[in-house]
């Protein structure tokens, strides 16, 4: 045998596993079990009569009609469309911009699988919860030291509640000085996620989008021109998706407190800011950010999530309560300061997602200052590094500041390759499939043509980032010289083109297997 | 050069001081300062964090997170009968080994061509719960069942195009805090009284307080206090005369021997999927579901996501993609339907999928009627207590209200004497339900034994 | 078996490539210059996406250049529903597109001209769709190039995709766009198929469909209209979708007056404005019309220098999908009233209705140089 050729900078070999499984019911085999559970002991079931006393309307006439499947079938099953979901675990994450998919350490989740964890029930005595407790009091400091808020509550469950939680503390301010029917409008900018519009509206508000000037930055004459004495607050990312960071953040927060608005920052994208400038230094008056994002407590497929709130001294009464306090002794829920006719109340059940905030905390813990420090700037690094070998490429543009910095992402734009070849960034998205790789495009509507939003974050080496631009190379070339192949992708994925022109359409769409089954049989 | 950061960090690849020279070479930079360079001055820290420096080692990290977790006492350790929303029941080995594998773990958003395995996995999940639900259609769970039954409350006004909902006034406390947050100062919430008897919804107020305006009529069965909502379906009958639409909130590891809330007349369900699979997690483990049929009126009305299944243009492949991509309020918009969808909490919806999966139709009534045998035996065993007795002569699932009025001894004093005992006695109701006295709800599954039932009755006797 | 109407206008594009701006009228000089004939061409590369499906497709075409030597040569079952001679003019592209009514849809190749022949010959009752081949190209009705056309026409023959929405018919006057003056008229709209394509982003809220869009932001203007005030509603897809929304019929490309939510008059001249402007407190609600985001003075004359001056500012209400608003990438929306102090007096940053509660502030300026 001669020395085997391993010199392709593209992994052109790659398949993800493809196990074609059936759908859970297609497995069902009538009298297999999954597990067997505790009956009541025999004295027991002796000495009550159990469903009998239900009224007859409500016992239940025929067992729901889950499918039947022993153990080890239900756990291959499961394990096979694991091995069928990319996780970051398993591919290099650059592709799936905004959504900072980092490293989640493992030995964070470990610890959060602790029974000190696991087995605790959130209405326990206080003096029994001390540990967890800590960890939230310690993790709230933590948070403020980053971004220079005051207090923080951990309810929030995702980064629209987060944007929610901050919509409600502006309605609350604003209803504590009998305020909130003229103070009913709320500023954002067409780049901001669009949870930045939708979760004020469920709060009453109008939104007054604010478009790019020519640097990307809010156009500030516009944004002038729509201050005014409706405004409750600003809602803004800085930076915003295009990785622009907004050098007159404090004009506009400025601005705004003038005319008596808040200003309240979506801190989505703080990967690249971490001990770098904060919340308050810009003039905010409350900020999120996302725990499953920048610190790391992993996606989950979309949650259990946090978007821890912040906000100053003057806002906290505010707050969704209790929050957690220190003694000096021991640690306490603190009912007082929000117990206020204005204050939220509450956004979630109980106090928080508290595996989620233990994983942040364990993350901090891991880092230090030093570290955080380290995370923001390798993720600037590696993003403006892979910025600068894009932009080298012909069909690869990014609109603003040219030859300036972006933070943590970029969006570019391939509308050269689209205009020369056909080939679209949805035909790129679908290709980079075939190569074990995650792209994102954007958020609709498309501000910028043919969008690509990447986002290295700090995990990805030197040598990752490397084949992730020779792969989108690779593309590219492909799409120059053979527009088909792009097109018809992806090849080696799981599953080939979607056809998706039965899901607008109420006789033929199918949320679930029954549904399925009435309408295809 | 400056030497700031935590060089070689097992996290930071590219921390090693030689990569990161060679790729701030790459940029005409020297220095990781002269990142950030549009950032203004004026805003930059200027000094390091005030943050505990970082653990040595993985290790050393360990050991400190254990450290602190060890100063809480957990319901494994110590004998549990708190409810009120989140419980303790049996989580099957699969559930954990499911939720744990990596590649859910760490998956995010990517499309169904490369995270294929997360689409199906909740398309099944939708699907599981449909039959155990009784519906068609299922949503991508959201945060929780108080988030759940909120915006089960907003579609259902907007379907009715009216803006008042009635929620029964046995609702648990924080779920109407979160409920009237949400829904303020679009609708108008009014709770209608419960009957002190019973526990069941006065329908004597609902009629009084059910009009033209209503929108929504919102119950749970159970309700929070424990009791069988047994007027269900004179409550549904109500209000679809009255022109409203009838939100019921469940617990659904009942389902499997209590009827489905459609039976009655639900037209949206919701509900919390914790107890199917999911560590209580100091309340980390909630995961909101709601249900409908299969109506456009309805499905257009979810502000979630809903995973369908489609083919591809190879035969024989299923795929799963988003069902109602335009979906929005036709016609309700003057009830500012926009709500919001984002990070909720997929991966427990996997998880109560893998449940209902490993459970199958049997485990579901088998452990339904364990419960309710547990609870019941419980609950009369409690009532032999002298002056203690069953607040309700109704009906319960699992919880259930336990008066200590007659004992002269307050539930916070029991409570904290049962605690001595390594017992976390039943959540002291006096607080929020003042009008019932000094009693606690507890809750019994099938967790619990009848040696540990017997352990609590005696400590009780011993105390009072 | 499916049916295409294909028409092709062959000399569209010929005067771009000689420096012409349009071939309206123009023919002759394009061919004195040089000019070659492409719009065939173009057209193959649309119909190329079609191949797969030729054995269950029935081509209807005029003859000759303007569809049945193309569609033959590539193969297609074809039928010949009109005869023309070899120097086609416009009267054949109506002709020809009225003849083929049987047709599922109507693939044109051509440009801003032959768009507007082909909605004067079947408006709004045939679902149609343009190749771009010709010089200038403003309407949306045309894809953004030949193949997605074809990739389009495909996905709708084959019923994956059933939706359509109204794309503008809009033309500029090409005798004055040669003397570099911008004349855009709107001419009305025409159906096209409307596809959900690779369009989906996953952790993104759905964004909503034009027409939703457009239902949005009347409501939105509903309820800012004040009682017994009158409201002019200008022409547009957005303004009449208001009418919609209100139940009153709409005069697409002319202004119409209503009060307290009932019809005035309908289809009102710059006099019958003025005369109405003396009865009450009068408002405007305009979107902006044609392709380069002309509020006033591109289709809506009626709204003069003299209407728009006792108007002003305060009673000026702009409506426009977000999209729309994208496609300008921050440039002004634009007035030419003809009256440079009107135009000045209305330039500076207004609120425009982009959806239910929800608006954006952009800037008004005098006319683009």
């Amino acid at each position: 045998m001669k020395k085997i050729d391993r010199s392709s900078k593209v992994r052109t070999g790659f398949h993800q596993a493809k196990w074609d499984e059936p759908v859970i019911f297609e497995l069902t085999k009538p009298g297999e079990r999954g597990i067997l559970v505790t009956k009541a002991n025999p004295e027991v079931q002796k000495a009550v009569e159990g469903t009998s006393v239900l009224p007859s309307f409500l016992q239940r006439e025929t067992a729901p009609a889950l499918p039947e499947i022993s153990q080890p079938r239900v756990l291959r099953h499961y394990a096979r469309l694991a091995q069928e979901t990319l996780g970051a675990d398993v591919n290099i994450e650059i592709g799936q911009g905004t959504c900072t998919v980092k490293y989640s350490p493992k030995v964070n989740d470990q610890l959060a699988s602790l029974p000190q964890m696991r087995e605790m029930h959130p209405l326990q005595d206080e003096s029994t919860c001390q540990g967890i407790m800590q960890i939230m009091y310690d993790t709230n400091r933590y948070m403020c030291e980053i971004s220079g808020m005051d207090r923080f509550s951990f309810q929030p469950s995702g980064g629209s509640q987060g944007i929610l939680t901050m919509a409600s503390l502006v309605y609350s301010y604003f209803k504590s000085k009998g305020q909130e029917k003229e103070r009913n409008e709320i500023i954002t900018t067409i780049y901001s996620h669009p949870s930045d519009a939708a979760a004020p509206h469920v709060k009453g508000f109008k939104i007054i989008y604010i478009h790019p000037d020519e640097n990307g930055y809010p156009d500030y004459e516009a944004f002038k021109a729509a201050v005014n004495e409706h405004t409750a607050a600003f809602i803004v990312a800085n930076p915003e998706d295009t990785g622009v960071y907004n050098k007159n953040v404090l004009k506009f927060t400025k601005l705004v407190h003038e005319n008596g608005g808040l200003c309240g920052y979506d801190q989505a994208n703080a990967n690249g800011l971490l001990g770098v400038t904060r919340a308050r230094e810009a003039g905010f008056d409350m900020c999120f950010f996302n725990l499953h994002k920048t610190f790391s407590t992993p996606h989950g497929c979309g949650g259990p999530a946090c978007g821890a709130t912040g906000c100053t001294k003057e806002l906290e009464k505010f707050l969704p309560g209790p929050l957690v306090d220190f003694d000096g002794e021991k640690y306490f829920y603190n009912y007082e300061i929000t117990n206020n006719p204005s204050a939220i109340g509450k956004v979630r059940e109980f106090n928080g997602v508290a595996p989620v905030i233990l994983k942040a905390y364990a993350w901090i813990r891991s880092l230090g200052p030093d570290g955080l420090y380290q995370v923001a700037k390798t993720a600037v690094l590696n993003n403006n590094y892979l910025f600068k070998k894009l932009m080298e490429l012909h069909c690869v543009d990014a609109p603003y500041i040219p030859g300036k910095q972006r933070i943590e992402q970029c969006r570019y734009t391939l509308e050269t390759l689209f205009k020369e070849t056909g080939v679209s960034t949805a035909d790129v998205q679908r290709r980079m499939m075939d190569f074990g790789m995650h792209y994102w495009q954007s958020h609709h509507p498309y501000y910028v043509p043919e969008p690509m939003t990447l986002e290295p974050t700090e995990t990805p080496s030197k040598e990752d980032i490397d084949e992730y631009i020779e792969t989108l190379k690779y593309v590219f070339d492909e799409a120059y010289n053979n527009p088909e192949k792009v097109k018809g992708a992806p090849y080696q994925s799981v599953c080939h083109q979607l056809d998706e022109s039965n899901m607008d359409d109420p006789k033929q769409w199918a949320v679930t297997w029954r549904s399925y089954l009435k309408k295809f049989n | 050069m400056s030497v700031k950061g935590f060089k070689n960090h097992p996290y930071i690849p590219n921390s090693v001081p030689e990569v990161e020279q060679e790729m701030l070479h790459e940029l005409g930079l020297n220095s990781l300062e002269e990142l950030h360079a549009e950032v203004p001055d004026e805003i930059i820290l200027k000094r390091e964090m005030d943050l505990p420096e970082a653990f040595g080692s993985e290790y050393e990290l360990r050991r400190h997170v254990e450290g602190v977790l060890k100063k809480n006492k957990t319901c494994a350790d110590n004998l549990n009968f708190l409810g009120a929303g989140c419980w303790q029941h049996y989580v099957p080995a699969l559930c954990d080994e499911i939720n744990g594998k990596g590649e859910f773990v760490t998956a995010y958003g990517g499309e169904s061509y490369n995270d294929f395995g997360r689409f199906q996995s909740l398309f099944e999940y939708e699907s599981l719960m449909a039959e155990l639900v009784d519906m068609e259609v299922v949503n991508v769970p959201t945060m929780d069942w108080a988030q759940a039954a909120a915006t089960a409350i907003r579609m259902g006004c907007r379907v009715a195009d009216r803006a008042q909902a009635l929620v029964s006034g046995s609702i648990d406390r924080q779920k109407l805090a979160v409920i009237k947050n949400y829904c303020t100062p679009d609708l108008d919430i009014v709770e209608v009284a419960f009957d002190p008897a019973t526990g069941c919804m006065d329908l004597a107020d609902l009629k009084a307080k059910l009009s033209d305006k209503t929108g929504v009529v919102y119950f749970e069965n159970p309700t929070y206090l424990g009791v069988m909502e047994v007027q269900g379906k004179e409550i549904a009958d109500l209000t679809h005369a009255a022109g409203a639409q009838c939100v019921v909130g469940v617990d659904p590891i009942s389902l499997g021997v209590v009827a489905a809330p459609r039976s009655y007349g639900a037209d949206i369900v919701c509900g919390d999927l914790q107890p199917l699979g999911i560590h209580m997690n100091y309340g980390g483990g909630q995961s909101g579901f709601m249900a409908t049929m299969d109506d456009p009126k309805y499905v257009l009305e979810f502000p979630s996501r809903l995973f369908g299944i489609c083919c591809t243009n190879t035969p024989g492949e299923y795929a799963f993609a988003d069902v109602a991509y335009d979906r929005t309020s036709f016609g309700h918009l003057r009830e500012k339907a926009k709500e919001y969808v984002g990070t909720q909490t997929a991966l427990w919806g996997i998880t109560a999928g893998v449940y209902l999966a490993t459970m199958g139709p049997k485990g579901m009534q088998e452990v339904g009627e364990t419960i309710m045998q547990n609870a019941q035996y419980a609950a009369k065993q409690i009532a032999g207590l002298k002056n203690v007795s069953i607040k309700f002569s109704t009906p319960f699932f699992k919880e259930f209200v336990v008066d200590f009025s007659k004992t002269g001894k307050s539930v916070a004093e029991i409570n904290k004497a049962l605690l001595e005992k390594n017992i976390f006695g039943g959540k002291d109701l006096s607080k929020d339900f003042p009008v019932l006295g000094q009693c606690a709800m507890y809750c019994v599954t099938e967790v619990h034994t009848k040696e540990d039932i017997d352990r609590l009755v005696s400590a009780l006797g011993e105390i009072l | 078996m499916k049916t295409l109407g294909l028409l092709i206008n062959p000399i569209a594009g010929m005067g771009g490539s000689v420096g012409l701006k349009g071939t309206d009228g123009m023919y002759q000089e394009a061919v004195r210059r040089g000019a070659v004939r492409k719009a065939n061409a173009r057209t193959a590369l649309a119909l190329k996406a079609l191949l797969p499906i030729r054995d269950d497709l029935l081509v209807l075409c005029p003859s000759g250049e303007m569809g049945e030597d193309l569609a033959r040569e590539m193969g297609f079952q074809v039928k010949v529903v009109y005869s023309c001679g070899p120097d086609t003019t416009a009267e054949d592209t109506i002709a020809a597109a009225r003849a083929m009514a049987d047709a599922d849809l109507l693939l044109f190749a051509g440009g801003d001209g032959t768009a507007r022949d082909v909605f004067t010959a079947v408006g709004d009752q045939k679902v149609a769709l343009g190749v771009p081949a010709g010089v200038k190209i403003h309407s949306p009705v045309y894809a953004i190039r030949p193949e997605a056309a074809g990739e389009l026409a495909l996905s709708y023959l084959k019923g994956a995709c059933g939706q359509t929405r109204e794309a503008e018919v809009v033309d500029i006057d090409e005798a004055a766009y040669r003397e570099g003056r911008v004349n855009t008229s709107l001419y009305g709209y025409l159906q096209v198929p409307y596809e959900r394509r690779f369009l989906q982003s996953s952790k993104a809220p759905s964004p909503l469909s034009e027409r939703s869009q457009q239902v949005n932001i009347a409501w939105e203007m509903i309820d800012q209209m004040k009682p017994d005030l009158y409201y002019l509603v200008g022409p547009g897809s957005t303004t009449k979708t208001l009418m919609d929304v209100l139940e009153l019929p709409d005069t697409l490309i002319g202004v119409d007056l209503i009060c307290n939510k009932k019809l005035v008059q309908s289809d009102l001249c710059e006099q019958d404005i003025l005369k109405r402007m003396d009865e009450r407190e009068t408002h405007l609600i305009i979107t902006p019309t044609g392709g380069q985001g002309f509020l006033l003075g591109r289709g809506n004359q009626q709204l003069s220098a003299a209407v728009m001056r006792r108007i002003g500012r305060e009673r000026l209400h702009v409506l426009a999908t977000q999209e729309k608003l994208f496609h300008l990438h921050g440039a002004p929306l634009l007035v030419d009233t003809g009256d440079p102090e009107v135009d000045r007096m209305l330039t500076g940053y207004v609120r425009v209705i982009i959806g239910y509660m929800e608006e954006q502030i952009c800037p008004i300026g005098a006319e683009r140089q």
